[in-house]
């Protein structure tokens, strides 16, 4: 059986409309007017011990939603929701004692305490045993390279510091679920580098299974086997990078350096998309005209430096697909 | 329950370090709340300078009174803090993490932030209790340590439970925040002289909605071994104590259903 097995889940919150005006607010004090809104509206999905899943959608999509009810802190509506074999609102503490969640965005670290002691107090928290507390410490101070600080109080960490450190704080009691919230947010690039190495390595030896939301398609293309995209409540796309590309879009892209200023290119099978300095972007379409044949006929007309094709960037599929959401939604 | 009260010591040490590290600030908050209650001594012993007695209670006697509600009351902030600022957790998201963790809520936030500053209250609440023992001249007999005893135990209780609402509340509105710091202080305020004093409703609310006088007048006139002009019995004054755990038992039911709330709604 999958280790977290999710069906039909839905999810709605009541938000209370407000009326315009001064008459409209006396009215809302005494006949609220609500608006049902539908964060997950009947998902599913199952993963297998051991599989580091991007979880992406733009924002409002219902990732936090997802993850809330996995982690047990939101009760859906209705649909099964399963981690371990445990429905994590009814058995709570059971349930997140094997559970590590990380946000980008907020500590779980004591402000004014050296980083050492929010590792002992958790340590008590998840009743871990001393002698296997300190072996899990050890590994991930070698692991993240915490060693220099963790005398440092919290507070005096630099954001990339702190990351690393909240990452330790999660694993400290060796959960078999890892949640990632953005890790890589506001992270500088050499920040963002560790933190997906360390995400990776720990997969890869621990088997923990990881589950990753994020903007930052670079962590999603680093990381991830198996992406799932959510918008309007609803898995648009489960599977991997490749299969999310191909579903979207086949267009590649055809990048020129022209050997002499001024000089530009044009073709009837290719669309120019982005043309600075010697630099040109075409996009074409595969099945309509190969790569071979376009690059013959370009560089047939032009004085060509350098040339190669490639697919186009993950952002760009991803805000495709976005995007369609929006049009479907407005028509 | 022993890892829990390990634990809760283990949240007691990280608090206190914590707030050593700002050693200056909280020297002067000691100091501001020390100042504060001794200002409020002050003006009990200027009313009994002036007019000798307070309807036939002596000033020892209201020391009494007025010593057990501010201990019992020191203790409950200083260990119920969490709950105060429930409504500061919940608008930033950090009850989240609260239910991310495999402890009780109830033992996450008793630990949240053990406020080391409100043993200024305990100390001067240990003061004048020690004054009031000594000026009344009582055998302390094991009959009066034990009423004294339960007193204190229900007196936490039962602030301890005027804390859970008062959270509770926070997970469908903070509007009614207002009313409920007016509970808790009105409760200190009121408590701090003999009920028999007040009008018979207003004793009437604090004994049987919020029974405040259960924990504090009838225990401590069974104390002073003085008949009760209000009529209550030895058997009552002994039991009425229980009032204030029982209130507290039915605030933590009132608090599992705000969690339920709060995990229905994620707001």
């Amino acid at each position: 059986m999958s280790l977290i097995v999710v069906e039909n889940l839905v999810k709605t919150f009541k938000v209370a409309q407000r009326q315009p005006g001064l008459w409209g607010a006396v009215r809302g004090l005494i006949h609220r007017q609500h608006r049902t809104v539908h964060a997950l509206d009947g998902i599913s999905f199952a993963i297998e011990p051991g599989e580091l899943v991007g979880y992406i959608g733009p924002n409002g999509a219902g990732k936090s939603t997802t993850v809330k009810i996995l982690s047990g802190i939101l009760v859906p509506n209705s649909g099964v929701c399963t981690v371990n074999g445990r429905v994590p609102w009814k058995h709570r503490i059971a349930h997140v004692q094997r559970l590590g969640v990380v946000f980008g965005q907020r500590t779980q670290l004591w402000w004014d305490l050296p980083v050492i002691e929010s590792f002992d107090l958790l340590a008590a928290i998840y009743r871990v045993p001393p002698a296997d507390y300190r072996r899990n410490r050890a590994e991930m101070v070698d692991l993240l390279d915490l060693a220099p600080l963790l005398d440092t109080p919290v507070r005096q960490l630099s954001l990339g510091q702190r990351m690393r450190c909240d990452l330790a704080a999660a694993l400290l009691h060796r959960p078999d679920v890892l949640f990632l919230d953005e890790p890589t947010i506001g992270l500088d690039a050499v920040s963002k580098l560790a933190v997906r190495r360390f995400i990776k390595e720990l997969n890869r030896r621990q088997g923990v299974t990881v589950i990753l939301t994020t903007h930052d398609m670079d962590d999603i293309e680093a990381l991830c086997s198996r992406v799932m995209v959510i918008g309007q409540g609803k898995i648009l796309s489960d599977g991997s990078l490749e299969a999310l590309r191909r579903s979207v879009t086949s267009e590649r892209w055809l990048i020129v350096d022209l050997a002499n200023d001024g000089d530009g290119v044009s073709d009837p099978d290719a669309l120019v998309i982005e043309h600075t300095g010697r630099r040109v972007e075409l996009s074409f379409d595969p099945q309509h005209i190969s790569p071979a044949e376009l690059i013959a006929r370009v560089t047939a007309k032009h004085a060509i430096r350098d040339l190669f094709v490639q697919n186009p960037p993950i952002e760009k599929i991803i805000a495709r697909l976005y995007g369609r959401l929006e049009s479907s939604n407005q028509s | 329950m022993l890892n829990a009260m390990r634990l809760y010591g283990k949240y007691v040490g990280v608090s206190i370090r914590g707030q050593m590290q700002y050693r200056a600030s909280y020297l002067l908050q000691l100091v501001n709340h020390l100042v504060l209650t001794a200002t409020e001594i002050l003006a009990i012993w200027a009313l009994f300078a002036r007019f000798g007695s307070l309807r036939g209670w002596s000033l020892a006697e209201v020391a009494l009174f007025y010593g057990l509600v501010n201990l019992v009351f020191s203790i409950t902030e200083t260990s119920m803090r969490g709950f105060d600022i429930c409504e500061r957790l919940v608008k930033a998201g950090d009850f989240d993490r609260i239910l991310l963790r495999p402890r009780t809520t109830v033992l996450q936030l008793m630990g949240y932030e053990v406020r080391l500053t409100r043993l200024g209250r305990t100390l001067q609440a240990v003061m004048v209790l020690t004054w009031a023992i000594t000026s009344l001249n009582l055998a302390w007999t094991i009959d009066r340590i034990g009423l004294f005893l339960a007193a204190v135990i229900g007196g936490v209780c039962l602030f301890n439970g005027i804390f859970l609402l008062q959270a509770t509340m926070t997970f469908w509105t903070i509007e009614t925040l207002e009313l409920m710091s007016i509970i808790t202080n009105g409760s200190v305020e009121t408590a701090q002289v003999p009920m028999a004093i007040y009008q018979p409703w207003f004793r009437r609310f604090f004994t049987y909605v919020v029974p405040l006088g259960c924990v504090s007048y009838f225990p401590v006139v069974g104390v002073l071994g003085r008949p009760d002009p209000l009529g209550s019995t030895p058997l009552f004054q002994w039991l009425s104590p229980l009032a204030g755990v029982i209130f507290m038992l039915l605030a933590l039911q009132a608090w599992r259903v705000g969690v339920r709330h709060y995990t229905s709604t994620g707001s």
